[in-house]
């Protein structure tokens, strides 16, 4: 293994004080347990957009705390779910008495640990929703698995429902804006190597130099399916495709029910894009593909896109949920109306993402 | 009888075995997971381990859920809410007891199982710890219900749970990380099911 890391036990404690001492102005990161805040605190009387996830996805979450996105992340170890202690402090520090909207990505350990923190948070009088987001179409059923897992659409989320709350949105506007989002999001992801992880120093799955994985999520696991390497054309169409031709897709997702003082399970049905629909469109590094082969895959997506009818309206194209160093990228595309989009272009300040100001 | 040394024991076994097996289990979980559920179980035992000097003059229900919390603010992950979850039900049954008898022991086990189920939703089949711990609580109660000594049960216990991680090689996996495989979680051994059947197997040594 060949790591820039003095030793793995210490990754996280380090790469946090060196956000720390790099965003001083924009974040403050606390140590036991680990979470990241806004450096100004919490922001009265707006919803605290709290996020959260295994390390190793660099810039998300932590990267995304700033004006306009989150106000608060907790980083786990890598590739790991952080756990409720630390989301229930997070979900205190940044409360700014408007309550709090966990954004969790469907992986059982996130939604499990997030729903004990809700727990605790509504125990002490804290208005808590979490919304999990389901996006990767490479997951077909809900039935036989744990459901679609949580990928790109998250950025985009973070991004849009930070400007709904700097706006004034309350709880419940932001959870059902966060709810329609990621019904109108699809993702797909591919790698062309996998990665290591600091505490294991070996790589999480072989694959042969002429090969690649097809459907794979974000924590250096193997994808759904194994293939010979093909074009950036053809494996751009295949996902491009996938993305566009996935058809009606429902599962049942557990939300507090503030009125019933319990978890609900709703079932939600996403409908498949159509011709005409406006989107966002995401093309994503894994870490290991460099910014010139993304725009490889933006240009064929985007001549894809052109022939199915669906416009891209708004484009964001780089590393900004990782898997380490692999070699890889993801597509994401999310059908927007103009609000969305107003949302999208409002200004955001954070380590990772910034414009408009 | 499980006296509240060998409780100690159990939790001071754990530790041992969990981190004998920790690069065992990562590597299982290498294979249909995302390779890490034995630095995880490490994580959460070695703390438990670390802090248990504090906690073994407290009653055996304060005691697991003291273990509990450890593991829930620690291991992460899905293993984390789940086997904190075991303890935590664990200990509410057992509240102020200072020993457990057979029958507590058997009790201890539903508790934790029925905890485990009512956070994860797992059914038997689905390639998960429930695999283990459904046959293994089981067998105990029926058992203890029997007239079995202890030791004797648990040894069957351990056995019972040999053969449950054997049993999860052959299933496709329909709940955590593993299902999002498909077919391909088939012929490999379900890493939880296999920590679940090491803390099994050192509550047996303790019960000796
Ligand atoms: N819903 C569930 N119910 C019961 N056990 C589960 C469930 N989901 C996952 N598991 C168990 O958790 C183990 C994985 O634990 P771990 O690797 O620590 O967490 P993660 O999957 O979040 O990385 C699996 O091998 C399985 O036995
Ligand atoms: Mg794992």
């Amino acid at each position: 293994m060949k790591k820039l890391i003095n030793h793995p036990d210490n990754v996280i404690k380090e790469q946090l004080e060196g956000m720390q001492a790099a965003h001083a102005d924009l974040i403050k990161v606390n140590f036991e347990p680990y979470y990241i805040t806004r450096a100004g605190g919490p922001v009265k009387g707006k919803v605290a957009l709290i996020s959260g996830g295994g390390s190793g996805h660099e810039p998300m979450h932590g990267g995304f705390v700033g004006h306009g996105m989150l106000h608060a992340a907790c980083p786990g170890e890598v590739f790991t779910s952080p756990t409720p202690d630390q989301m229930h402090e997070a979900a205190k520090a940044a409360n700014g008495g408007a309550g709090v909207l966990n954004i969790v990505k469907n992986y059982t350990g996130d939604v499990m640990n997030f729903e004990m923190a809700a727990e605790l948070a509504i125990a002490e009088g804290i208005q808590v929703q979490n919304i999990v987001i389901d996006d990767d179409v490479a997951v077909k059923d809900s039935l036989y698995t744990a459901g679609r897992r949580g990928v790109g659409a998250t950025v985009l989320i973070e991004k849009i429902c930070g400007a709904a709350s700097e706006e004034g949105y309350d709880l419940k506007a932001v959870s059902e804006l966060c709810r329609t989002l990621n019904q109108n999001a699809r993702s797909m992801g591919m790698a062309l190597t996998s990665c290591i992880t600091p505490a294991n120093g070996s790589p999480s799955f072989e694959i042969g130099d002429d090969e690649m994985e097809i459907g794979i999520g974000i924590h250096g696991e193997p994808g759904i399916q194994r293939e010979k390497i093909k074009s950036v054309d053809e494996i751009t169409e295949m996902m491009t495709v996938g993305i566009l031709e996935d058809g009606a897709y429902s599962r049942k997702l557990k939300e507090w029910d503030h009125d019933k003082g319990e978890w609900v399970e709703v079932e939600y049905v996403d409908q498949p894009f159509k011709k005409g629909d406006n989107v966002i469109a995401f093309v994503n590094s894994m870490g290991g593909t460099p910014v010139s082969e993304l725009y490889g895959v933006y240009r064929k997506m985007a001549q894809v896109t052109d022939k199915f009818g669906i416009k891209i309206v708004r484009n964001l194209i780089g590393p900004y949920i990782t898997s380490l160093e692999m070699q890889g990228c993801s597509i994401t595309l999310m059908k927007v109306d103009d609000k969305m989009v107003k949302l999208w272009d409002a200004p955001v300040y954070t380590p990772g993402l910034k414009w408009g100001m | 009888m499980l006296t509240k040394e060998q409780v100690i024991t159990w939790l001071t076994l754990c530790h041992e075995v969990l981190e004998e097996n920790k690069t065992w289990l990562t590597q299982l979980d290498t294979a249909i997971g995302d390779a890490d559920h034995g630095n995880n179980m490490n994580r959460g035992f070695k703390k438990v381990y670390a802090q248990l000097d504090a906690i073994k003059d407290k009653d055996i229900g304060a005691i697991f859920k003291a273990t509990a919390m450890t593991l829930i603010s620690t291991v992460g992950g899905a293993s984390g809410p789940l086997y904190g979850t075991f303890f935590l039900q664990a200990g509410n049954k057992l509240a102020g007891k200072e020993e457990l008898t057979d029958n507590d022991v058997a009790i201890m086990l539903r508790a934790g199982l029925d905890g485990v189920v009512m956070r994860g939703k797992a059914q038997a089949g689905d390639k998960t710890m429930v695999d283990v711990l459904i046959p293994v609580t089981e067998s105990v109660e029926q058992d203890i219900n029997a007239g079995t000594p202890l030791a004797e049960a648990l040894a069957k216990a351990v056995e019972v749970a040999e053969q449950g991680v054997k049993d999860t090689i052959p299933l496709v996996a329909k709940k955590g990380r593993a299902s999002y495989l498909g077919e391909r979680s088939r012929g490999h051994q379900d890493p939880g099911a296999t920590s679940s059947r090491l803390i099994i197997e050192a509550l047996f040594n303790a019960s000796r």
